[in-house]
């Protein structure tokens, strides 16, 4: 998770899932802020340390649109206590990340969760196994949304 | 079946079919890739995330 958007959740910089807040955005109606995924090459510096989406480093080619896919942003987060003091918040985008027939021969490892509403602000990096793709479909398919496999997690201890 | 390829569709018949999966404790993969007379022309992989993003060498962000 990139450490920015620790405390821009308490700024409430952030809103995630269905809205709740009348945001930034509108001062009359409450608006989801559009959260998008972009993929990067196995050499480009993408990490906790992150704040907000470049493109350097990005992957390129056939099908490929700089800044990625828009993430499906409809379930609200959720948060549990297990005690007074310990408890979980967890959010989990609510449908596979998609590139449809794309083209990126130089391999990539990272994918990186923004939030393109709000000035580009990274929210979390992801990494699996080098990949490249031919005239084909890259899928990152999502965990249950549950406290311990969510795709994001915050945790009292 | 028609398959999506760098010379465009083509019936799966024609074309030779590697597929592969990776299952470790960071991901779940599967990819698939089509080969035409030696040439890569298709290949397509879908992962399954299991790890939470690295935070300061931890799997959870903690708070408090």
């Amino acid at each position: 998770m990139c450490t920015s958007f620790m405390s821009e959740l308490m700024l409430g910089q952030h809103q995630l899932g269905t809205a709740t807040l009348v945001s930034r955005g509108s001062l009359t109606a409450p608006t989801t802020d559009t959260l998008k995924a972009a993929l990067f090459l196995t050499s480009a510096t993408i990490n906790a340390a992150t704040t907000v989406y470049s493109a350097t480093g990005e992957v390129s080619g056939t099908g490929y649109t700089a800044g990625g896919v828009t993430v499906t942003n409809a379930t609200a987060p959720t948060s549990t206590n297990s005690s007074a003091t310990a408890g979980v918040a967890f959010f989990t985008p609510s449908a596979s990340i998609t590139y449809t027939t794309v083209t990126l021969t130089t391999a990539f490892d990272t994918v990186l969760l923004y939030n393109f509403t709000q000035s580009l602000k990274a929210i979390s990096v992801h990494t699996f196994g080098s990949q490249t793709i031919t005239a084909g479909t890259f899928t990152l398919t999502m965990p249950s949304n549950t406290t311990s496999t969510a795709l994001l997690r915050l945790a009292t201890t | 079946m028609l398959v999506t390829t760098t010379k465009g569709d083509m019936d799966e018949s024609l074309l030779e079919k590697l597929e592969g999966t990776v299952d470790n404790d960071n991901e779940l993969t599967s990819w698939v890739e089509y080969w035409l007379e030696g040439e890569l022309v298709h290949r397509s992989a879908h992962v399954t995330l299991k790890k939470m993003p690295v935070f300061g060498g931890g799997e959870t962000a903690s708070i408090g």
